[in-house]
């Protein structure tokens, strides 16, 4: 925060000479190259030690056994976490599947219904601010108490669904929506889009405050009704927030965790890799090695994701 | 640059649209209103449903069941989770873990997003993309190496307990600062680029330095993203519930949302209380919401608008 003066004589020469090359480092003083290295070296180097190291290591330890318990037992056991993984590991197909499942009902039921309440609202419509509060609210909540809200809901015994449908006989009709794993996962998928329409209605609102209004003019002086002019003239005009809107979609489906985990723990039906890669640190007993296999696989997949969305982003970066 | 998604359109002038005109859509209109305040009740459903249960005791619920009309109606429920649970004390964790976290998480991506965007380096691009990347990556895949690397290393004992980063407030803040910051940077250099160069220029040749630079002209300018990214980061580290789970294995040291694990169940013994628990859990987060929504949605749609 203190600025010496006898630094500022200095650069006011330095910048005298070099009226040119905005923004170059070489018309900066060695004070100020270190305030900038310092400014720019701190950030970057927790993000590197507490981030990407953490994200290498995972890759490194994924070919290793390791019980955690002495740095010196970690010992190279080559691909055979991946092995055990793949063939003899119970809970693996299921979550793979789970999040999978997830990333499709996300994608396909909750991401279109945030654009048509978007395109709704969008609309010069009263009470929309109402309407929006409404829908927006379990964005804001965390998804730790939306699991707890929707266990409310979901409790077999006196759960709001099955009181209301009777459906909590154990001798008769019993919908155990928290314990039976072909219900479970659709329990929580129900809460998790809740949440999910609400974020992609408030990214298609942004997105649509900056399609020209005149473009949709023009297709309705064209005699385009509704869906002709959505579909030709808006959907296309929404391509910079619809790659922001899928690469979110993803993450969130890779990450989904909070909900579960509050739900049922994330067993018996709702199994989910970022459930298992937690079971296996702060499990009874810790496998390191297995854990940050189950993480690699997760960074593939969300790489898939992120490599592209960065390519796109970064693209008009390089020209300008 | 900003979107105030929920407060414009209602503002925008009527005479925006020539050719729809208001009388033509009124059938279709009221539909639309019938659909939408259906569907927005719907939407409140679960938050109503868990408000009502943690206002009825439970003595009446065990007696009438859930799904009853009510004969009282109190806040005891509230007035015991907040006394029986030490719920004040969590809430202070979170105090203690959010209110660093945040300051630190803007003041040291607005660095990063100063030198990506006023100064001319090589490296811009390789940093934002490690900071915009590293924010996009699912905490779990790295949460087994950084589970191993806080138990390595050793912080004094005044700050730490076990003389370890894990289980410490410390190690919370720094992992959401660091995490946070990836999607900070990247919407602090988009909001800094669109300032004109010339006020940097003009302070240069005034013999400026980079430090009266950046917080001199740059700062102040960025008032508005920056109280935009505050909300929604104070949220976000309010609501994070991962981290403390695998990083604290103390009760105690527990930041509110996650406490909600361990206390349901120990202390929240029955529905009325957890709804209470719960609720009371998300009151900070709804305070925000109402008061600062614009903020919040803004701030959330400040780094899509430019992706």
């Amino acid at each position: 925060m203190t600025v010496g003066t006898s630094a500022d004589a200095v650069e006011t020469g330095r910048a005298a000479d070099l009226p040119r090359a905005p923004g170059r480092l070489r018309r900066l003083t060695g004070r100020d190259k270190t305030v900038l290295t310092l400014m720019t070296g701190v950030p970057t180097a927790l993000m590197v030690v507490f981030v990407w190291i953490p994200a290498l290591a995972s890759i490194l330890l994924s070919f290793t056994s390791w019980d955690g318990i002495g740095l010196d037992s970690i010992k190279w056991i080559g691909l055979r976490n991946y092995q055990q993984i793949f063939t003899i590991y119970p809970s693996f197909w299921p979550a793979v599947e789970h999040n999978v499942l997830w990333l499709v009902v996300l994608a396909l039921l909750p991401t279109p219904f945030g654009l048509f309440l978007a395109y709704q609202l969008d609309k010069k419509i009263r009470f929309s601010r109402f309407y929006q509060s409404a829908f927006f609210l379990p964005v804001v909540v965390s998804s730790a108490v939306i699991g707890f809200v929707w266990e409310l809901i979901y409790n077999p015994d006196h759960g709001l669904i099955n009181s209301l449908f009777h459906t909590n006989n154990p001798n008769g009709t019993y919908l155990d929506w928290v314990g039976n794993p072909k219900l479970n996962i659709w329990a929580v998928l129900v809460a998790a889009s809740w949440r999910h329409a609400g974020y992609m209605m408030i990214l298609y609102l942004a997105g649509l405050k900056s399609v020209d209004p005149s473009l949709k003019d023009a297709a309705a002086v064209d005699g385009a009704n509704e869906w002709q002019a959505f579909r030709h003239v808006v959907f296309p005009a929404l391509r910079p927030i619809n790659v922001v809107v899928a690469v979110v979609t993803v993450i969130e489906a890779l990450r989904a965790f909070d909900i579960v985990y509050v739900f049922n723990k994330g067993e018996h039906g709702t199994e989910l890799l970022s459930i298992l890669i937690t079971q296996n640190i702060i499990g009874e007993a810790s496998r390191i090695g297995y854990g940050s296999a189950l993480a690699v696989i997760l960074l593939v997949v969300s790489l898939a994701a992120i490599i592209p969305y960065l390519i796109v982003t970064f693209r008009k970066e390089r020209r300008t | 640059m900003t979107a105030t998604a929920l407060a414009s359109d209602t503002a925008r002038p009527s005479g925006a649209h020539p050719v729809a005109g208001k009388r033509r859509v009124r059938p279709a209109r009221v539909v639309l209103h019938v659909f939408l305040a259906c569907t927005a009740l719907a939407w409140l459903v679960p938050m109503l449903w868990a408000i009502y249960t943690s206002l009825r005791p439970y003595s009446e619920t065990q007696s009438k069941g859930y799904l009853s009309l009510p004969s009282t109606l109190n806040f005891q429920n509230y007035i015991d989770a907040w006394n029986q649970s030490g719920m004040p004390h969590y809430f202070w964790n979170t105090v203690m873990i959010a209110v660093p976290a945040v300051l630190l998480t803007l003041l040291l991506s607005s660095f990063v997003a100063f030198t990506v965007t006023q100064y001319n380096l090589k490296i811009n691009l390789l940093l934002l993309m490690v900071f915009t990347a590293g924010n996009l990556l699912p905490q779990q895949v790295i949460i087994t190496p950084l589970y191993r690397l806080y138990l390595l290393i050793s912080l004094p004992s005044q700050v730490s307990d076990s003389g370890k980063m894990y289980d410490t407030i410390i190690g919370l803040v720094v992992i959401h600062v660091a995490f946070q910051s990836g999607f900070c940077t990247f919407v602090l250099s988009n909001y800094m680029k669109t300032i004109p160069t010339g006020l940097r220029e003009a302070a240069v040749v005034d013999g400026a330095t980079v430090w009266q630079i950046y917080s001199r002209i740059i700062l102040p300018l960025l008032k508005p993203a920056v109280a935009a990214l505050a909300t929604l980061l104070s949220i976000w580290i309010y609501n994070d519930f991962f981290w403390a789970i695998v990083l604290i294995s103390s009760g105690d040291k527990m930041p509110i949302t996650s406490s909600l694990a361990n206390l349901s169940g120990t202390f929240f013994t029955n529905d009325n209380l957890v709804a209470a628990g719960a609720l009371l859990t998300a009151v900070p987060t709804l305070l925000v919401y109402f008061l600062l929504q614009r903020q919040f949605v803004s701030g959330l749609t400040l780094g899509a608008e430019k992706g």
